[in-house]
């Protein structure tokens, strides 16, 4: 094998790997709607082979990140500055974290949702895993940014994604006061140990949406020159 | 001289073993480069990217790697020195030869890092300098070619950076890509195909159709040019109207459509990049060749020979079998590694890298292709349009340059002496 061969110019395109990094994650977060159902149902043993797969994809998104890590050394010539893409995969990592902790503390408290809080909640959930699915849309754009060199109308293309974002992401907001105010008409009748987990959750289930919208930021960061 | 009377069949015959050992060496590792880009991208199968690399290498070798060819064979070592010395001369030659064949060879084994061109390089400014004298090289010409090797993978560079940016502003950064791309792309043909034929007729040809005494002035060879870009387009357009758009396949990537037009462009920059290569590289083995030839013909030292077209056919049949022997090889491992780049980008890399190398051939500077093609893909880096690369290969390269010069220049003395008590 000559040296002289243009093949070690090529390094591994960080590009496909972010993708599937976020595909995965937010694999870990669409769980939580099932979840949620199984636990509002009181079906235990469906909620807890769901969790076990949230824990799966969030250990699957962490093997990702630790070889993206480790595939973006610095003498890599990247068309996108690398500490922002190191930083953008650090935010949708951040995701499946979050997913991991909800499903994992339910579990572990056997938590139970005031019955007429159910509906709302459940409605939240769909509301926050909806903001996380359209990060991944927009992060999907990443190869057709690469396609036209991070330039021109595909830029508007995802801005218009971000945008959307930011609205799913305000729902989500909205959803998030109403199941608060609900929990906090009952919490007098509930034990205050069980309150207390109960506001954190809503807390983390609003991070989920929150993170994914952290995520259209620093993407936009990414593209901002 | 007595030593051409009585040995003149044999360095003949030398000469020629020796130029064909140089010319496959060439085959089986330097074709890879140009044509891996054309595999990895899937715009070419392993099979066609072969057919194409021996059918246009053969073209490029023979139609336009008469500049190049005079270079190497009087245009490093002053010639009036050498005419008192032509039997050292010959011996210089064939040295050249035999230490830039066995260095590439065990480059390759060892996975070197090599150049054809500063392999034969280097051998001739090594017999010369240090054989007969440091007066006997044309140090002008070889800071000059020298220099080439540094510039031409800028400017080639350059043009990709220009090429690229111009395919993003007329079809990928558009309403409808895939609608533009059928527009556009063969107006980029029609440039591949003028472009080629432009060099050729001009500077390449003379030394094919000159026992016809054939010249084209500039206006006839614009003319044919155009013709010849024209048809080549036509081939294109029909070709590009085979292509339909993939509305599934659109789905996960709005541009997989578009690049599947790039595709068809890339087969037209592939067999220009190895026209370009064939123009250039074969120079590499035939020129000393022709130099032997001419001095064992005339008995002496003339600036005025001429390279005979025939030399040229038996470089570039060398070069097809050293292809079709263990170049094929090669390709299928670099075609495997390049997967980043896509026919868009490809295409550009190919395009700037193939042009340069072709003016250079028109020029008659011995460069390597594969340093040209390494800057054409860092300027499409520039703008933006690939994934990742290496820089630590830029490296490699000047390495590369580091190490092969001295060790042509070390193994063309020991030949030289060698040669130099067998025949005295």
């Amino acid at each position: 094998m000559p040296f002289a061969n243009l093949s070690n110019l090529f390094g591994r395109s960080p590009i496909k790997p972010m993708q599937e990094h976020m595909a995965v994650a937010i694999k870990a977060a669409g769980q939580l709607v099932g979840f949620f159902e199984a636990v509002t149902d009181g079906n235990w043993v469906l909620a807890g082979e769901i969790q076990q797969q949230v824990v799966k994809y969030e250990h699957e998104a962490d093997d990702i990140k630790k070889q993206l890590r480790l595939h973006l050394p610095k003498s890599l010539f990247l068309p996108v500055p690398r500490t922002d893409l190191l930083e953008l995969l650090t935010m949708q990592d951040r995701i499946p974290n979050r997913a991991k902790d909800i499903a994992g503390i339910i579990m572990g408290r056997k938590m139970t949702i005031p019955a007429s809080m159910q509906d709302q909640m459940n409605e939240f959930v769909r509301a926050s895993v909806a903001a996380a699915e359209q990060a991944l849309t927009a992060i999907n754009e990443l190869d057709e940014l690469l396609e036209t060199g991070f330039s021109g109308r595909e830029l508007t293309v995802v801005e218009n994604m971000i945008k959307e974002l930011d609205k799913l992401e305000e729902k989500a907001d909205h959803l998030e006061i109403g199941v608060r105010t609900s929990l906090f008409a009952l919490e007098a009748q509930l034990p205050p140990v069980d309150v207390m987990f109960l506001y954190n959750i809503i807390d983390w289930v609003g991070d989920i949406a929150n993170r994914a919208h952290d995520v259209g930021g620093r993407l936009q960061l990414l593209l901002a020159h | 001289m007595t030593l051409f009377a009585e040995y003149g069949q044999v360095l003949f015959v030398l000469a020629c073993v020796f130029g064909l050992f140089m010319a496959w060496g060439i085959g089986a590792n330097d074709v890879s480069n140009a044509m891996g880009t054309s595999v990895g991208s899937r715009a070419l199968t392993m099979k066609q990217a072969i057919i194409i690399a021996m059918v246009f290498e053969f073209a490029g070798a023979y139609l336009a790697g008469g500049e190049v060819t005079e270079t190497i064979r009087s245009g490093i070592v002053e010639l009036d020195i050498m005419s008192s010395h032509p039997d050292l001369f010959v011996y210089g030659m064939l040295s050249s030869l035999l230490a830039a064949g066995s260095w590439l060879l065990i480059a390759s084994i060892l996975g070197w890092p090599v150049s054809t061109t500063h392999s034969i390089v280097g051998a001739i400014i090594g017999f010369a300098a240090v054989g007969i004298s440091v007066d006997a090289v044309q140090w002008g010409q070889v800071w000059g070619i020298v220099g080439s090797w540094i510039i031409t993978p800028v400017i080639a560079g350059f043009i990709s950076f220009w090429i690229f940016r111009s395919v993003q502003h007329l079809i990928l950064d558009t309403e409808d890509p895939f609608g533009n791309a059928k527009r556009y792309i063969p107006f980029y043909m029609f440039a591949v195909g003028f472009f080629l034929s432009m060099v050729t007729l001009l500077k390449g040809l003379k030394y094919v159709l000159k026992e016809h005494h054939i010249e084209f002035g500039f206006i006839q060879a614009v003319v044919i040019a155009a013709l010849i870009g024209i048809a080549v387009a036509g081939i294109g357009i029909y070709l590009l109207s085979r292509i339909n758009q993939d509305t599934h396949a659109d789905k996960s990537n709005r541009f997989s459509s578009v690049e599947r037009v790039f595709g068809v462009l890339m087969i037209f920059t592939a067999c220009s990049m190895a026209f370009a290569h064939g123009s250039n590289d074969v120079a590499n083995a035939v020129g000393p060749v022709a130099a032997v030839i001419a001095v064992v013909q005339a008995g002496a030292v003339e600036t005025k020979a001429l390279v005979p077209s025939w030399v040229l056919l038996l470089g570039a049949t060398g070069i097809v079998i050293g292809l079709a022997t263990y170049g094929y090889k090669v390709m299928v491992t670099i075609g495997k590694k390049i997967t980043e780049l896509t026919p868009s980008r490809g295409f550009a890399a190919e395009m700037a890298a193939a042009a340069t190398v072709v003016i250079a051939s028109g020029i008659g500077l011995p460069i390597s292709t594969t340093h040209t093609l390494v800057g054409a893909v860092l300027g499409v880096g520039l703008a933006r349009g690939i994934g990742a690369l290496n820089l630590g290969v830029i490296g490699g390269i000047f390495a590369s340059w580091v190490i092969t010069l001295p060790a042509g220049a070390g193994l063309s003395i020991l030949f030289f002496y060698f040669f130099k008590g067998l025949f005295s």
